[in-house]
């Protein structure tokens, strides 16, 4: 497959995103100015952006805890995101939501989720949306490995075959699930869509170009009517479960070998199908990134917080939640 | 012995275990990490091994429902829900089967099961980790639930919840984990249905439940630095609920004020007052007051939960609206 220098900029300028994003909310949070939990995603980056380079606004994603990736590639921006990890009014969710359940519907960007297994069922019925209405857009629910285990995304995987749906079931197999060891060898994640009747395949997730290529395939066959997709791509968990876990139950060496080993970053510059993006580019985008990190940081951490009458706002759509009296 | 309730919950469940070869501990990351995410179950895999401290997969509803086949065929499971919110997920399990299973089998069954389960705002954790959801369960006929508020109660409900022969969900407040008191030594077990005055007093009862119970008693102080002495007391279980020793208190004070960190519709905090107004109302002079959460979910943001918590100041105006009525 041949890559567009707008493909190779897009996508390296998207991971660099995720990557020091999360570096630099991974130090704020550390000095204490973020409030919440935040769980790391680094060294999945090559999965969200090779799952998300291909969809427009009119796609859904339905995410998970472990969710800045999946926002950043899907489009929502570093302000309104920043905003929001710090709680904000302005944030994306007005500060309501945080970390753990931020969101952008006008991104197609169905929600971070703190509730394992939630997402996959949401998506079946965005999914569903875009069937109906015609729309073209498919619909992909992130999924840990952890996540894979519950039955809600048993019953969505059911479903989406069932009814056909333009949806893609991108399991994110870091290993871990919090503290423990997935016992499940790589591919028998994936293969539990094929007992469904669903195609699979497992992609190495720190390599940009083959979980592209897999989504490709499960978009256009989404977009065709070919129904759903599952994907497995696997990438060990760099961090621990959430900021401040030192994951002392994890081998040091081993540790070191898969954090090195599994970095999507210097994977895709050493390729040779990204050779057209050059050094300068490289280091425009860099430049770029950090500015815009300086700049939201600084603007969140100054913003405002919500004022306490929103703590009524939005209960419901037309009337308001209520105090006791 | 001092310890927080964290400590005396897992010395119970050592003690409890040692006592029952029966008794087994099952959930997400209980035996592994450091004993689930707060440390409750640390150092039961050591001492009781795999075989009776078990790690599940992610997968709520076959704990909850594991727990209930076991408890009905012989095991004395105690099942951990990480957090009440999670109940979404197992829901059935619990109302449609485990709660029914000795009713509707004309009294054959019995399910010693109990379910540890944290619950609360407070800890800046959001609106799917946060909630209380106690009034749900506590309408479920066929279902205890137990709300502890320091660690002697912790200590002895959870030694009787293990040892009775009914379902229960015990319910752990995440904010009072560390609050430390004196803890009796040995085989201390508490009765269920029999509440505890915290503060004796004779112008105005406080009822509070769990957090709320320790908040109240700190509103008891300030009313007592205003020449106002205010009863306080702690059902400590909601089903079976001791609704003699609240009414005992109303008749002596005329007054009630009850503190339910629930949202108010459907609380504890209604039940309450509907069982006061109809069988206490010789001897109320004054309308019952409900100190709850609002009718909202509960916020990421920081300021806003602190708004949306019950608190001290929130007690004390109601014990004074009650007393100037
Ligand atoms: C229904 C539910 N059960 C349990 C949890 C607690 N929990 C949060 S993240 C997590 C592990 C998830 O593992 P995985 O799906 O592999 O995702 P990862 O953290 O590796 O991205 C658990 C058990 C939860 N949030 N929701
Ligand atoms: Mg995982």
């Amino acid at each position: 497959m041949d890559y567009s220098l707008d493909e190779l900029t897009r996508a390296y300028r998207l991971m660099k995103t995720i990557r020091e994003f999360e570096e630099r909310i991974r130090s704020e949070y550390q000095q204490g100015k973020l409030p919440g939990f935040i769980h790391m995603y680094r060294n999945q980056e090559a999965i969200a952006v090779g799952a998300c380079l291909d969809m427009t606004n009119d796609d859904y994603i339905a995410s998970t805890h472990r969710g800045h990736g999946h926002c950043i590639a899907k489009g929502c921006e570093l302000e309104g995101m920043m905003l929001e990890l710090a709680c904000k009014q302005d944030g994306l969710c007005n500060g309501k939501g945080g970390s753990m359940h931020i969101a952008d519907m006008t991104k197609g960007m169905l929600g971070a989720n703190a509730i394992v297994g939630g997402g996959p069922p949401i998506a079946a019925g965005a999914a569903l949306t875009a069937k109906t209405l015609k729309t073209g857009g498919v619909s992909m629910a992130f999924i840990g490995d952890g996540a894979s285990d519950q039955g809600t995304v048993a019953e969505a995987l059911n479903l989406a075959v069932v009814l056909q749906l333009p949806m893609i079931f991108m399991y994110e197999n870091n290993f871990y699930a919090e503290f423990t060891r997935n016992p499940k060898p790589e591919g028998r994640i994936a293969e539990r869509a094929g007992a469904f009747g669903m195609p699979s395949i497992v992609v190495d997730g720190s390599d940009f170009y083959a979980v592209h290529a897999a989504c490709r395939e499960a978009i256009e066959r989404g977009r065709n009517g070919g129904g759903p997709t599952a994907i497995e791509a696997v990438s060990a968990r760099y961090y621990g479960h959430f900021e401040g876990d030192p994951q002392d139950y994890r081998d040091g060496a081993e540790l070191r070998a898969q954090r090195a080993a599994g970095d999507p970053l210097p994977r895709f510059l050493e390729d040779p199908r990204t050779a057209a993006l050059n050094a300068n580019s490289i280091a425009d985008i860099d430049s770029a990134v950090f500015a815009e990190l300086d700049r939201t940081v600084e603007l969140a951490l100054a913003a405002a917080d919500p004022t306490p009458d929103k703590l009524y706002t939005d209960v419901y759509v037309d009337y308001e939640g209520r105090a006791m009296q | 012995m001092k310890m927080s309730i964290r400590e005396a919950i897992n010395l119970t469940l050592h003690e409890e275990m040692a006592r029952d070869s029966r008794v087994v501990v099952m959930g997400e990351d209980v035996a592994s990490g450091q004993g689930g995410v707060y440390g409750v179950t640390a150092g039961l895999t050591e001492k009781f091994g795999v075989a009776r401290v078990i790690d599940t997969p992610i997968t709520e509803s076959a704990i909850v429902g594991a727990a209930g086949g076991a408890a009905l065929t012989g095991l004395r499971p105690v099942a951990e829900l990480m957090f009440i919110d999670f109940l979404g997920v197992c829901l059935d399990q619990l109302l449609n089967q485990i709660a029914k299973f000795r009713y509707m089998f004309g009294g054959q069954a019995r399910t010693p099961l109990v379910i540890r389960t944290m619950i609360g705002a407070g800890e800046g954790t959001g609106p799917q980790h946060s909630q209380i959801l106690y009034p749900m369960l506590a309408a479920i006929p066929g279902i205890k639930v137990v709300v502890p508020s320091n660690a002697a109660d912790a200590k002895g409900l959870l030694a009787e919840a293990i040892r009775q022969d009914d379902p229960v969900v015990f319910c752990e407040h995440k904010a009072l984990y560390m609050n430390e008191c004196e803890v009796p030594e040995g085989d201390y077990v508490i009765p269920f249905g029999k509440a505890r005055t915290v503060v004796a007093g004779t112008d105005i009862t406080l009822c509070g439940l769990s957090r709320m119970a320790v908040l109240a008693e700190q509103a008891a102080v300030e009313l007592a630095a205003e020449g106002i002495s205010a009863e306080v007391i702690d059902p400590r279980t909601l089903s079976p609920l001791d609704e003699e020793s609240i009414l005992a208190s109303v008749s002596k004070t005329g007054r009630l004020v009850v503190v339910d960190e629930s949202n108010p519709l459907c609380s504890m905090a209604s039940e309450i007052a509907g069982m006061v107004a109809e069988f206490g109302f010789d001897y109320l002079d004054a309308p019952v007051q409900r100190v709850t959460a609002p009718h909202t979910p509960v916020p990421a943001t920081p300021c806003l939960e602190k708004e949306y918590v019950p608190s001290v100041a929130d007690i004390v105006r109601s014990a004074k609206k009650a007393l100037e009525y």
